[in-house]
């Protein structure tokens, strides 16, 4: 049985913030007297990862996803509740923890700006106290993995976007991290880049049974990276399970677009009781309920006279954009 | 075991940032260029014949203030400002989960800005000697090291008081402001525009329980070879340090719960 490698339990975090009101007279009582209040970010969630596994976190911008991350790193410091990951307390940053674990965000990047990356590399390995020829012989497989050659030697301020982030990647991989925590980590890359960075890190996940923590706006990233999502809403947890059941769940019905021979086999079958989306000549989309497809399509094929069909999916975007409002999904 | 990997750590720091600040070598000759506010206060000094009031020859004034050069540029610390913009943007979050305190970072960034600047300062020096002939000397070999470490440990003193106030970062978002205060007693209390045995008998009985003038004026006249106590000035040097070291562990342990990682 596999072991929980994170568990969370009755985790919030609140943050101080300031108000102002606008204009001169906000600024100057802004000045004398700040508004300070309590904003509770993140309430009462819990849950448990197991090792392995690679779980999605979802939700609107705001609701909370990247500061569970940093809590789960050890970045920020959690108000109530506790945190274990891998056995340790992350605030408490061990050096046998922070060993075990790394971050990516995004657009953040941790390369020094003005020299090749491999320089990079190099530090990283030395700061992970990790031998040269050690460092070498990893930095040669992860370049490999990632696709990634000439770009080591070349300044960063000179590399691509993309060339950027897999460099970011390797230089947060060199010490073999058991968890990853990825924040938007295909952030602004464009579609290969993409589809190359979720094929790295399926390989990753695959070879060396890394847990991976990962959020997304690009639901591509979780849909192929994730069986298990977590939808977050404003600051708690709406949702904990697979990602298949929460889409199942959430779009209820397939559309069908079905060829038929001829024009009066459509409108027969658009007149025999099942929901019409539309029809043009002698092709017709009708929308059957998930739990009765197999049936349906036996009396179709059955009854009418049909040349081809195609069975349409929901744009997966549409779906999960309806979890991102809603608080609570009870499967 | 544990310092040998420490120094393997430091030292590949260093010497990935002092690639780094050869990529600055303009810069950093420039930065060098700008630290020559002794040898405008030795002309006013000298113009004025001030040093007859302290009974010190002008060659040893001259010698004074080429020190404090040297020494400022060895010891000058801008951490607070590195980890103001680094906080405020997110950008030290990565290194935050590092098995390294990101204050070395900054540490090895200051030492390879150090040795870069070295070449450019030996080249002022030189001009200098080449208008004073006169103060031309040769310090010899113990207080050459002496003057080292104790340029070293006035590096030490001033990066730490500046990690200090880098810390408030986590409560004030704008410790530079901070920073600027302290400014204004280093400028004027260190030695940097008069040397420190200049100063009003009562000014004096203070000044020297605070750290500034361990900072350029203690280094700059145990270097020039002008009377000073190189055993105290040295214990309160490593005083300076003891006192301050815990209290950044202390004032970072307890702003690290505070960080918000904004920006990131």
């Amino acid at each position: 049985m596999l072991q929980n490698i994170i568990d969370v339990k009755n985790l919030s975090k609140s943050f101080d913030i300031s108000s102002k009101e606008p204009g001169l007279k906000g600024t100057i009582k802004h000045f004398f007297r700040r508004q300070k209040k309590s904003l509770k970010v993140i309430k009462d969630i819990s849950f448990e990862i197991k090792e392995g596994e690679i779980v999605g976190f979802l939700g609107a911008n705001g609701a909370g996803k990247t500061t569970i991350l940093k809590m789960l790193c050890g970045l920020i410091y959690p108000s109530e509740g506790s945190i274990l990951v891998s056995g340790y307390l992350p605030f408490s940053r061990k050096e046998n923890f922070l060993k075990n674990i790394t971050l990516i965000m995004g657009q953040k990047q941790q390369l020094i700006w003005d020299l090749p990356p491999i320089e990079s590399f190099y530090l990283n390995a030395s700061i992970y106290d990790i031998d040269k020829f050690e460092a070498k012989k990893r930095i040669k497989k992860l370049s490999e993995m990632l696709e990634i050659d000439e770009e080591l030697f070349i300044p960063v301020r000179k590399l691509s976007l993309g060339q950027r982030m897999k460099s970011e990647l390797l230089a947060a991989l060199i010490h073999e991290p058991n968890i990853l925590f990825l924040d938007e980590p295909t952030l602004g890359l464009d579609i290969n880049a993409q589809r190359n960075l979720r094929k790295f890190l399926q390989k990753y996940n695959k070879e060396t049974n890394a847990t991976i923590c990962l959020t997304s706006h690009y639901m591509k990233d979780i849909t192929s990276l994730c069986k298990r999502v977590i939808c977050v809403h404003e600051g708690a947890i709406s949702y904990d399970g697979k990602l298949d059941l929460l889409l199942k769940k959430l779009s209820p019905v397939k559309e069908i677009l079905i060829v038929c021979r001829s024009e009066e086999d459509a409108i027969k079958l658009g007149n025999s009781g099942f929901t019409v989306k539309n029809k043009i000549k002698n092709e017709i989309t009708i929308k059957i309920e998930n739990n009765s497809i197999t049936s349906s399509l036996k009396t179709i094929l059955n009854n009418f006279d049909i040349e081809d069909l195609f069975i349409n999916e929901p744009p997966i975007d549409e779906v999960i954009g309806k979890v991102l409002i809603k608080k609570d999904y009870d499967i | 075991m544990i310092s040998n990997l420490i120094n393997r750590k430091i030292l590949t720091l260093l010497k990935v940032q002092y690639s780094n600040m050869l990529e600055y070598r303009v810069e950093i000759a420039l930065w060098a260029i700008s630290g020559i506010i002794p040898f405008f206060m030795l002309n006013i000094w000298t113009n004025n014949n001030l040093n007859e009031s302290i009974n010190i020859s002008s060659t040893m004034l001259s010698r004074y203030f080429l020190c404090a050069f040297f020494v400022r540029q060895f010891s000058v610390v801008w951490v607070v400002f590195s980890f103001e913009e680094d906080s405020l943007m997110g950008k030290v979050s990565p290194y935050l989960i590092q098995p390294l305190n990101p204050f070395f970072r900054y540490f090895a960034q200051h030492l390879a800005e150090q040795i870069t600047r070295f070449p450019f300062a030996l080249i002022i020096a030189f001009f200098f000697f080449i208008f004073n002939p006169e103060s031309i000397w040769i310090p010899n070999l113990s207080i050459l090291l002496l003057s080292i470490v104790s340029t070293f440990l006035s590096f030490l003193i001033q990066f730490l008081i500046q990690s200090i106030v880098a810390c408030l970062c986590f409560w004030t978002e704008k410790a530079s402001s901070i920073e600027r205060l302290l400014f204004i007693p280093t400028l004027f209390l260190s030695g940097l525009l008069a040397p420190v045995v200049s100063f009003p008998a009562y000014v004096k009985s203070w000044i020297y329980l605070t750290p500034f003038p361990y900072l350029i004026d203690f280094p700059a006249n145990l270097l020039s070879g002008n009377k000073t106590n190189i055993i105290g000035g040295l214990i309160m040097q490593i005083l300076w340090i003891f006192i301050l070291f815990p209290l950044f562990k202390k004032i970072w342990s307890e702003g690290t719960k505070k960080y918000t990682a904004m920006g990131s």
